[in-house]
């Protein structure tokens, strides 16, 4: 048989039909839903009689208009109180095989819980109204954002209509240096590719330092394929995966348990597989990133400085790069260690697992943030990642040193609730998005991993963590 | 879903690379349950000079005069022009409805994010890519000539500037034939839900661990 690659082998798994141009019938196994891109998907469903196909397959919480504290007063902001409601109330109606609510032990940003619960399982696909659901790729899944027109498709037909993407293999080897992480892998990568780069492929990460990565790690890496244009990034099979998934509430057991691991073995790229596209970076090459623009690419190494438009000679990316520079209040070939930032944020489906917030808290512990750090937010990603890093102590090393610790949440990620930026202010964030205005109107994002968060909440600028270290 | 055949319609312009849905949406609107209602705030924080928030009269707020899609020429406009990589970022389908809502029909760039040039087609928008030198072409055009049009032909797959210069473009028969007739996608899938329940038994025999 031809060797085939982990993209082929999930995708012609999950065929129902075919039509003679390729367009294909995809059947998806796993359907997570959040508050914002489901109500119109849910109303257009019932406005033409139609029932969901098989609610078994649905996974949902509240996530992105939940607030992170006085949770005992409810959601305040009516609107988005409204929303949180209509989700209530569709899932209520419709059924789902777990639903976890505002306020629910369980309840946390979609890509953080479906994982930690065995929601997420390999040789799935799984999609979600929300473009970061390329973070499930982690598990050699088919996983991929979609809009509300398609989340009403799901719901009414259990498949989309899609066709096969390209295929790109990026392969990170080597050994990542100390107090390089994850997220500078992503960053690096997308720095390098450009925010367009994937556009039109499935991307596989594979290589010796994506196979070191933990599962948490992967997912910040697979995360951020969107932010390089890919709609799903993954990894294959291995070990780590397969430990992760081991006694999680929705993973199988006994006998299946044992059937899906020899079926999960297979879900790798065989030797001598061929893709459309291959990229390499050596991992001891990247160095801790920093944005400094308003696009993921705008990105360098934390001993880098600000870049200069005028020795861009392409005309439409100089202009952009100034519009850039202006909106960050940056001036070129500024060191970008001696940009001083007003607020830290450690949270989003990026970063907001346990292995995130210890490697933040290894950098805070003992110490205290800046004076002019007006706000240092931790938002844990789940109820469960908030009490794990409770039972570790994790939440009191960030309270001693001025940080504030929330309730689960999207949060400042892209600010739907009351945590945000305001005007002018420059904020070092662990979240997916720098873009004008994510995190508040007028706010400047600088994305970095948690590591360099903590780092940067201690000198009140951005610092080499390894310095630090 | 609106069906697209032939537009001839003015052309606004929009010269930035990289234009993302959170710009074209900012999320406070995203709290809306409705799919309506979301053209007056496309592109808020370029277009306004307050900060918008969702229930504001937007007819009393200040306009900025230096964006773009506020200068009198371009009212009306049902063609946007843009960059690269247009539509990047959140896969919220607000800004397919917000573009809409706004007016547009068409979009030109030189390249579109996945998951938004999808959500075009469900809604009836046509997006179209352009060789970059063409794209720079319209631009220079644009500017220079008041009252602007194209001519966008989709079953024969052409935009038309008013010289006459013709451009063909590249659309998937299946997403074509979908738009020109104006199909729900959903109607179209069950006529196969025979297969689909085919498949589905078959997948629950051999991987029952992902039905529990
Ligand atoms: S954390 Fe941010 S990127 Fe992730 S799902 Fe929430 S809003 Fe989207």
């Amino acid at each position: 048989m031809q060797a085939q690659t982990l993209y082929e082998k999930l995708w012609s798994s999950h065929v129902v039909h075919e039509e003679s141009d390729g367009t294909a019938l995809i059947y998806i196994d796993r359907h997570l839903i959040h508050e914002v891109t489901s109500p119109q998907a849910f109303e257009g469903l019932k406005l033409a009689g139609r029932k969901p196909w098989r609610v078994g397959s649905i996974v949902a919480t509240a996530d992105h208009n939940t607030p992170t504290d006085h949770w005992d007063q409810g959601i305040t902001d009516p609107v988005s109180r409204q929303q949180v409601e209509t989700l209530d109330a569709n899932i209520r109606a419709v059924g789902a095989l777990a639903y976890f609510p505002f306020k629910d032990q369980r309840q946390g940003i979609v890509h953080v819980v479906g994982p930690e619960n065995g929601a997420t399982l390999p040789g799935m696909t799984v999609v979600c109204g929300d473009s970061h659901t390329s973070t499930h790729g982690a598990f050699a899944c088919l996983a991929h954002g979609i809009g509300t027109s398609e989340v009403e498709h799901v719901l009414a037909t259990q498949c989309l209509i899609q066709k096969k993407s390209k295929t790109m293999l990026i392969r990170v080897d080597g050994t990542l240096g100390k107090g390089v992480t994850a997220k500078d892998v992503a960053l690096a990568i997308i720095g390098h590719i450009g925010t367009a780069g994937g556009t039109g492929y499935a991307i596989e990460f594979g290589g010796s330092a994506m196979r070191g990565l933990s599962m948490e790690g992967r997912m910040t890496v697979c995360n951020m394929a969107i932010e390089a244009g890919a709609r799903m990034g993954f990894v294959a099979v291995d070990d780590t995966t397969i430990e992760y998934l081991r006694g999680r509430p929705f993973s199988p057991t006994g006998d299946d348990w044992d059937k899906a691991v020899a079926y999960w073995r297979t879900l790798h790229s065989d030797e001598g597989a061929s893709f459309d596209k291959v990229f390499e970076l050596r991992a001891d090459q990247i160095e801790p990133q920093v944005t400094w623009g308003t696009s993921p690419e705008m990105v360098t190494g934390v001993r880098g400085r600000v870049p200069n438009p005028a020795r861009e000679k392409d005309a439409v990316r100089r202009e952009g790069m100034e519009r850039a520079l202006q909106y960050m209040g940056l001036n070129p070939d500024t060191p970008i260690a001696e940009v001083r930032i007003d607020k830290v944020f450690i949270g989003s489906c990026t970063n907001s697992r346990i292995e995130d917030l210890r490697q933040a808290a290894a950098i805070v512990r003992g110490r205290r943030k800046a004076d002019n750090v007006k706000l240092a937010l931790v938002v844990p990603g789940s109820g469960l990642v908030k009490r794990q890093a409770e039972s570790e102590g994790l939440d009191k090393i960030f309270t001693a040193a001025g940080f504030e610790w929330r309730e689960p949440g999207c949060s400042m990620c892209l600010a739907m609730n009351a945590d945000r930026l305001e005007p002018g202010e420059r904020c070092a964030s662990t979240s997916n998005r720098n873009f004008e205005g994510r995190q508040g109107a007028g706010g400047r994002t600088h994305l970095v991993s948690p590591a360099m968060a903590a780092a940067a909440a201690i000198a009140g600028r951005f610092a080499d963590v390894r310095e630090v270290l | 879903m609106d069906a697209f055949t032939i537009l001839d319609g003015l052309v606004a312009p929009l010269d930035r690379n990289n234009v993302d849905t959170d710009a074209i949406i900012p999320k406070q609107f995203l709290k809306s349950i409705k799919r309506s209602g979301f053209g007056p705030n496309a592109f808020d924080e370029w277009r306004y000079m307050d900060v918008g928030e969702p229930g504001m009269d937007n007819s009393k707020r200040p306009l900025n005069p230096k964006f773009v899609l506020n200068q009198d020429r371009y009212q009306g406009a049902s063609v946007l022009l843009t960059r690269a990589n247009f539509g990047c970022g959140s896969s919220r389908e607000h800004a397919p409805w917000a573009l809409l809502d706004y007016g547009f029909r068409v979009i030109v760039a030189e390249s579109f994010a996945d998951i938004f040039f999808n959500n075009c087609y469900k809604n009836g928008i046509l997006p179209i890519v352009l060789p970059k030198a063409e794209v720079d072409a319209l631009f220079g055009l644009v500017e220079h000539t008041p009252g602007f049009r194209l001519k966008v032909d989709l079953p024969a797959q052409l935009v038309t500037r008013p010289d006459g210069h013709g451009m063909p473009f590249d659309v998937d028969p299946f997403r074509k034939e979908c738009l020109i007739n104006g199909w729900d996608d959903i109607g179209l899938t069950l006529r196969h839900a025979d297969k689909i329940r085919e498949y589905e038994s078959r997948r629950r025999a051999e991987h029952p661990y992902y039905y529990s």
